[in-house]
């Protein structure tokens, strides 16, 4: 029983007409969320850049307010104030529609992502599908922006981005399908119930493709070619300015606030924890989710978008079905009460196959003949 | 059904984050897939060597720390070994070791630069660059304690240098050279057996032996595909053959192959100024007896140096008078990006961007 | 091209990016910190003495700009009396050639480095602006008999890497540098 029906139930007890019963706790709880969701991601744009900044022996913003935490609101303000530029040659309605095909669905996820205990907007029966197939519209927003500002660079990335998507979404999802194998349901809660011994141990691979497959998902170093800043400048935002390049900028990290969300509760147990309260549990496992990725941004170049397909279709793709198959077997043949030796097992397997799949494994591509 | 396709023009630069200035490359592409390149050059021409038949001999020294200006050290070296060629001015010994010690260290400095923003471009955020400018730094406040600028120093005169170095400059350098082979051994943990960056770099735009002999290629860009080149070695001018160093040269000329000869020639480079500070006489004149207005004799000298980004020369013509009568630079880079055509048709945007940061280009020098 | 060292190299960087989150920032935070210039530093604005000037004008013929211009005429015993020192600092692209050639050790550099101006006049500077005074000081370019004055040059190289300075994730903002602070 989640937190919105014991809402609703004492509504209903104090005797309120059945529409405002359903009514009032959903506003209540997207108005939590949203606020939640938007002073996290406030929160994120700082960590992210003093964090970066202290990787690289930098200081980082550090005038506005203590520890520069209010710069990502002076931002803000600057960006708000700014001139709404429309290039003459874009399409425009879509050109002001893409932002919004961007942020929506990121703020659509957070629906099913489970904070705590019951603290969860929608618990759907097909959570996790319903985030991938959420998540993939950003994508489309991500080509209309693209192709509406009517610029060349736009227009790789928007071509960049629909080869990257494709080619991730499939390893992304086989891996998530090995977890609801051992959960046996697609629901967050289950999902976060069921882990007693965190997937990310019990699933070392999956966790992995999973993590891997979301950097790309949501742009982030080293697969950040939709708005690699040293070849295509900025990629599909490149002619979005004011309000609407604020959308895209919130959407890109709120879609790794969800992301995030995301791999903490399939891999790193959600909200369970000793001693402090769950949310806050699930706040810390967040956080280190995304200095994590904040690390990895600091220290890796880019691939190449040939490497980058051909690392998805050669590499984690083969690896994700063979991981599935895994897993499927030791459903099977293991009793529950023995889940610890899936441990040894799979992070046995997950050594091999890292190891045969680096040796077998080529990235191709190259020179083109012209 | 045959879909009716047509070219991709993409214009890269005059103003874009990865062409090192203002640089223009036309390009049309297939896909992504460069199909022909036309780079474009003279956004940033300052004719200097114009400005230069109007100023005295000391006075054009100022303007060459303005061609490439992460190396103003070594263009000042070069200017003043064509005059003094010029003029047969004979320039004191310990004067001969400063400049060496200078164009050494200018050499680290802009192979940091070169290799840092060549990985830059390949997509690692900041972070290398960010750990070469911290050594850089200490190069640069080094001559900012002998010649009171950071960037344009004006340090070096005809025959000789301006002024003699101050006694804490000593005991730093020092320092310096002993702490660097440890930041070298750390640009080389952080990043040269990363996976992504050597698929990124390894047999990327090779530039064959045969054609970068051919352009004239010269510096890092030569020897990575595999020349034996380095004037150094070569044409010891000043007294580079007193010392003991390799010539570090690649083996396929390749993206890799010139960022890891830069890497090297770090090293080397530390050896020369360990080996100069041993063998440089403790006193004595660092500038011959030139006036600063001084009228060398008509005629006509090519002075020529090794410089960071290869061989760079001055052709100097005096009339007899104050000023002289021509001056001509000839730039390294621009003969090394005439190979860049070659080097990026049938490769992606991406790599075009890689192939270009690899080649180390300052527009200061190009465009002149 | 194959994943031989299966990301040893990838592990390896990101080890060494770690190893610099414990390092010290090297960041100067400009006007809260100010480091100590070189004592050879080409400063904005020169130092002009006027006892010691005697008008011979080598100093306008060494600016490769043609920026300063002297206006001198004949007083007693012949010698000349200076009307006008002027400069434009706009102009003045501080090679410090005018300092170098000066026969008398009547012109120096300055030390200061902050001096933007809000109007094109304000910078060119005159007899009074040049002349010594108690912010306006001479470098020892040039003129090694000045460095003795000055503050020690504060190095990257000493202060900055073990002195002074605490090691926290987070250093505050407004901290304390190494020595030469």
């Amino acid at each position: 029983m989640t937190l919105l029906d014991q809402f609703q139930l004492i509504l209903k007890s104090q005797n309120w007409p059945d529409w405002a019963v359903y009514l009032v706790p959903a506003l209540v709880g997207i108005i939590i969320i949203i606020s939640v969701v938007l002073t996290v991601v406030i929160v994120y744009i700082w960590w992210e850049r003093r964090l970066i900044s202290r990787f690289q022996i930098r200081l980082g913003p550090n005038r506005c307010g203590p520890e520069g935490i209010f710069q990502p609101i002076a931002t803000a303000v600057k960006i708000l104030l700014k001139e709404d530029i429309v290039p003459e040659k874009a399409d425009k309605l879509i050109h002001f529609i893409a932002p919004i095909t961007v942020f929506v669905p990121i703020l659509l996820i957070f629906a099913v992502v489970p904070f705590g205990e019951g603290a969860i907007l929608a618990d759907l029966n097909v959570g996790i599908v319903y985030v991938i197939a959420i998540s993939s519209i950003s994508v489309i927003g991500i080509f209309m922006a693209a192709w509406a500002s009517g610029n060349k660079y736009s227009f790789i990335s928007g071509m960049r981005s629909i080869a990257q998507m494709v080619s991730y979404e499939i390893p992304v999802v086989l891996s998530i399908v090995g977890i609801a194998l051992v959960v046996g349901s697609f629901s967050m809660l289950k999902i976060v119930e069921a882990q007693n011994i965190p997937f990310i141990l019990l699933q070392p691979l999956g966790f992995l493709i999973f993590f891997l497959g979301s950097l790309a998902e949501m742009n982030r170093s080293p697969f950040d070619l939709l708005e690699a800043d040293s070849e295509i400048v900025a990629g599909y935002h490149i002619e979005y300015s004011g309000m609407k390049f604020a959308m895209f900028y919130l959407g890109e990290y709120g879609v790794a606030l969800a992301y995030a969300g995301i791999i903490t509760t399939l891999f790193l147990s959600g909200w369970q924890g000793p001693l402090l309260p769950p949310v806050i549990w699930f706040l810390i496992k967040v956080m280190m989710v995304f200095s994590v990725i904040v690390w990895i941004r600091s220290t890796l170049p880019r691939f190449r978008v040939d490497q980058l397909t051909a690392f998805a279709w050669k590499f984690m793709l083969p690896l994700a079905v063979i991981n599935l198959v895994l897993i499927a077997i030791e459903v099977l043949v293991i009793p529950a009460n023995l889940q610890w030796t899936m441990v040894l097992i799979n992070f046995g397997f997950a050594a091999v196959l890292i190891l045969l799949w680096s040796k077998l494994f080529t990235l191709g591509g190259g020179r083109v003949e012209v | 059904m045959p879909i009716k396709t047509e070219s991709f023009y993409l214009n890269v630069g005059p103003q874009h984050p990865s062409t090192h200035g203002v640089f223009r490359l036309r390009l049309s592409l297939d896909g992504e897939v460069v199909t022909d390149v036309e780079p474009i050059v003279g956004y940033l021409h300052r004719g200097i060597e114009k400005l230069a038949e109007t100023r005295t001999y000391t006075q054009i020294i100022p303007l060459t720390d303005r061609l490439d200006y992460l190396a103003s050290m070594t263009d000042n070296v070069a200017y003043c070994v064509a005059v003094e060629k010029l003029a047969g001015i004979k320039v004191p010994e310990r004067a001969e070791y400063i400049r060496i010690i200078f164009s050494e260290l200018m050499r680290i400095s802009s192979h940091m630069m070169a290799v840092g923003f060549y990985l830059n471009d390949c997509g690692a955020f900041f972070t290398p660059v960010l750990y070469m400018w911290r050594e850089r730094e200490k190069i640069i406040d080094l001559f900012d304690m002998v010649c009171g600028q950071r960037l344009l120093y004006n340090y070096m005169r005809v025959g000789g240098v301006s002024q003699d170095l101050p006694d804490e400059f000593m005991p730093a350098l020092k320092k310096f050279v002993d702490e660097m082979p440890r930041y070298i051994g750390e640009y080389n943990q952080l990043i040269k057996q990363n996976e992504i960056f050597l698929a990124r770099s390894k047999g990327v735009g090779i530039l064959p032996r045969e054609t970068a002999i051919n352009i004239g290629a010269s510096g890092p860009v030569l020897r990575a595909s595999g020349v034996k080149w380095d004037l150094r070695k070569m044409d010891p001018y000043s007294l580079y053959d007193r010392f003991d160093f390799d010539i570090c040269t690649g083996e396929v000329g390749d993206c890799y192959d010139r960022y890891w000869v830069r890497m090297q020639e770090m090293t080397q480079s530390l050896r020369i100024i360990e080996q100069a500070m041993k063998q440089m006489p403790d006193k004595g004149p660092v500038c011959a007896d030139v006036p600063q207005f001084f009228r060398p004799p008509a005629g006509e000298a090519y002075g020529y140096i090794e410089a960071p980004k290869g061989n760079l020369g001055f052709y100097i013509v005096s009339d007899g008078s104050i000023a002289p009568y021509r001056l001509h630079i000839f730039p390294p880079t621009l003969i090394n990006i005439t190979a860049l055509r070659d080097m990026v048709i049938g490769w992606k945007v991406a790599d075009l961007i890689i192939i270009f940061g690899s080649m180390d280009v300052v527009l200061g020098e190009i465009d002149r | 091209m194959k994943f031989e060292r299966y990301g040893i190299g990838i592990a390896k960087g990101l080890a060494l990016t770690l190893k610099h989150l414990f390092r010290a920032p090297i960041t100067v935070q400009y006007p809260d910190e100010k480091l100590n210039v070189s004592r050879r530093t080409r400063g904005n604005e020169l130092v002009w003495f006027p006892d010691k000037c005697t008008g011979c004008g080598t100093c306008t013929k060494a600016c490769l700009q043609g920026n300063i211009i002297l206006v001198t005429h004949r007083g007693e015993e012949n010698k000349f009396i200076v009307d006008k020192f002027e400069l434009d600092s706009g102009r003045c692209i501080f090679c410090g050639l005018c300092v170098e050639s000066c026969p008398y050790n009547a012109l120096a550099m300055g030390v200061d480095y902050e001096c933007a101006k809000y109007r094109r006049g304000d910078a060119v500077l005159g007899k009074e602006k040049l002349s010594l005074s108690e912010k306006h000081k001479p470098s020892a370019y040039y003129r090694p008999q000045f460095a003795a004055e000055l503050p020690e040059q504060s190095l990257l190289l000493y202060n900055r890497k073990e002195g002074g300075q605490k090691l926290s994730i987070f250093p505050l903002s407004k901290r304390k540098r190494g020595p030469h602070a």
